[in-house]
């Protein structure tokens, strides 16, 4: 009975997370979805509470004291341009969580569900430790990256992908056998294995290809939750996993689609393309670089009508959000017409631009989809890049031989007039030249992103003596 | 009985995975990063697995890795429950 119990509480708190992330498709009724799902989170974890097994209440209050603590912490501590490195951190720790519970099942049998064959849960054990330790490793060798505690750049050894198969062929035997023996000794070997197979994953993945690694790692966390749920044959564990599990599959599908890539590539790691010089040195530009100046566009802009900005990367790092939304907002009372044209793959992970510009308060009906962006760029009248490059290269579009080929970006170059703002005439991350810069209407802006927006602001008030 | 325990269990993942894939793939890009962050604070759902292992007290070991999994679990679900709250209340239309 208790049982039966137990499983209608779990049910009802997979409803209240399904609920929840049903709500998160309107920015309506988003925050109302996370604290619907945050109260199912609540209610799953008092019913396990009064649990019949539990004889002692110490460790519980402990753990989730210092790790509430903690996570709280972290989490109203890290400003808006840290969230990919915070959802990549948070993610390991609920990886490693499902290892670890795991792990606990093989000291204490009695964990394991009564109707289950034993060869079952050993597997699942074996399974659950692998998937929730890679998980963890390579969660925080993402955050590692992203946090600039270690190059972003790629970092791989002689057959990389040869010893990853090894690890990966190994930990799973072990879990073959124990499914067979259920031996905590192999468990932990598996741990050591799983947990260098984590950091070998994600290590060869560049800054520029992390979306793609943390969509992987979220996946990678539901189904560690889920496996576990068949260790403990605990259906809100399974539920709930694959719901996470399928939302991490999407998100890295759509990153995979956005970069023209195999999902089945990402999948096996091969995410992060070496890239060979050579297969683009004929590439020639014809063209010359144009320089402009604050006062020139502030003339430029006078006569715009529709105005469209297109951040990247570089506006996280130089926190130009403010700027940008700064003007936006002159433009806007001057009666022009302005959108954000946000590409998936822009930033560290899937959707950071939009956050960064909903934290500028950037109203957001204002912020446009790949497709959408394209559709209005024709009639925009002057389009700003601003810290992006690959994702507004149009040798993706019109070169068939480049590591970014077929990848689709936010058409710029057929805007009336494009203005670069960029620190140098560095290549973007994939290394591929961007021969947009060198277009009869584009025009490049150099130095740091935000101190030249304000720059542009502060000389298109003095043209039009605005105070 | 015994294989009963397996397919129950592997249907009930499918039958989730689909729903998953269903209701998800309608969450616009605009909500990406608050979709993963919250997903993420779901899938502490570990952490109902590592109360009762901390708990039961029947073993150190399994007490020790209990109250380990406890807290990363307790990182995961409170942190990302507020992060993704702090993220959501900026989306503002107007």
């Amino acid at each position: 009975m208790r049982e039966v119990i137990m499983d209608i509480v779990y049910i009802v708190s997979a409803i209240m997370f399904i609920l929840g992330i049903k709500m998160l498709q309107s920015p309506k009724t988003a925050r109302r979805g996370n604290l619907v799902a945050a109260s199912g989170m609540l209610f799953a974890i008092c019913a396990t509470l009064v649990h019949k097994d539990i004889i002692s209440y110490k460790l519980i209050v402990l753990g989730v004291l210092v790790g509430g603590v903690a996570g709280v912490i972290a989490a109203l501590g890290a400003k808006m341009t840290q969230m990919p490195q915070m959802v990549a951190l948070f993610n390991g720790f609920g990886g490693g969580a499902s290892a670890l519970v795991a792990m606990s099942a093989l000291y204490d049998v009695a964990l394991l569900p009564e109707g289950a064959p034993r060869f079952w849960s050993g597997f699942s054990i074996g399974l659950s430790v692998i998937v929730g330790t890679v998980t963890f490793f390579g969660s925080l060798v993402a955050f590692a990256k992203l946090q600039e505690l270690i190059t972003e750049k790629p970092i791989s050894l002689p057959a990389h992908k040869l010893w990853n198969l090894i690890l990966l062929l190994a930990s799973l035997s072990l879990s073959v056998y124990l499914a067979t023996n259920l031996d905590y000794r192999f468990a932990w070997v598996i741990l050591a294995l799983s947990a260098v197979l984590g950091i070998m994953v994600v290590s060869p993945i560049g800054g520029a290809d992390m979306p793609v690694a943390i969509s992987l790692l979220n996946a990678y966390s539901g189904l560690a939750a889920a496996i576990t749920g068949f260790v403990l044959n605990n259906y809100g564990l399974i539920i709930t996993g694959s719901l996470v599990g399928s939302s991490g599959i999407i998100l890295t599908k759509i990153m995979a689609d956005a970069m023209n890539r195999r999902f089945i590539d990402i999948l096996i790691g091969n995410v992060t393309i070496q890239v060979d010089e050579a297969s683009f040195a004929g590439v020639q530009i014809k063209g010359t670089v144009k320089k402009t100046t604050p006062e020139e566009l502030a003339i430029l802009l006078d006569s715009a009508r529709a105005v469209s900005f297109v951040p990247g990367y570089g506006m996280a790092v130089s926190q130009a959000q403010f700027a940008v939304r700064d003007l936006a907002v002159l433009l806007e009372k001057e009666g022009k017409e302005v959108f954000f044209a946000i590409h998936p793959v822009a930033g560290r992970m899937p959707g950071h631009m939009n956050v960064l510009l909903a934290e500028a308060d950037v109203s957001y009906d204002k912020l446009k989809t790949l497709e959408e962006s394209n559709s209005l760029i024709g009639e925009v009248d002057i389009a700003f890049v601003i810290g992006a490059n690959d994702v507004v290269n149009p040798l993706a579009r019109d070169s068939q031989n480049t590591p970014i080929s077929g990848m689709p970006i936010i058409e710029v170059d057929r805007a009336k007039t494009v203005v670069v703002l960029k620190r140098s005439m560095k290549a973007g991350f994939s290394g591929v030249p961007n021969p947009l810069f060198y277009l009869d209407n584009s025009y490049m802006l150099f130095g740091d992103a935000k101190q030249s927006i304000q720059e542009v602001i502060r000389a298109y008030k003095e043209y039009k003596g605005i105070k | 009985m015994e294989a009963q325990v397996i397919t129950i269990g592997l249907m009930i993942f499918a039958l989730a995975l689909l729903e998953g894939l269903e209701i998800i793939s309608k969450v616009p890009p605009l909500l990406h990063t608050p979709l993963m962050s919250g997903s993420n604070a779901i899938s502490g759902i570990t952490l109902v697995g590592s109360i009762v292992a901390a708990g039961a007290g029947r073993t150190l070991e399994a007490e020790i890795m209990g109250v380990l999994a406890v807290t990363f679990a307790s990182i995961n679900v409170f942190g990302g429950f507020v992060v993704t709250d702090r993220m959501l209340r900026m989306f503002k239309r107007g």
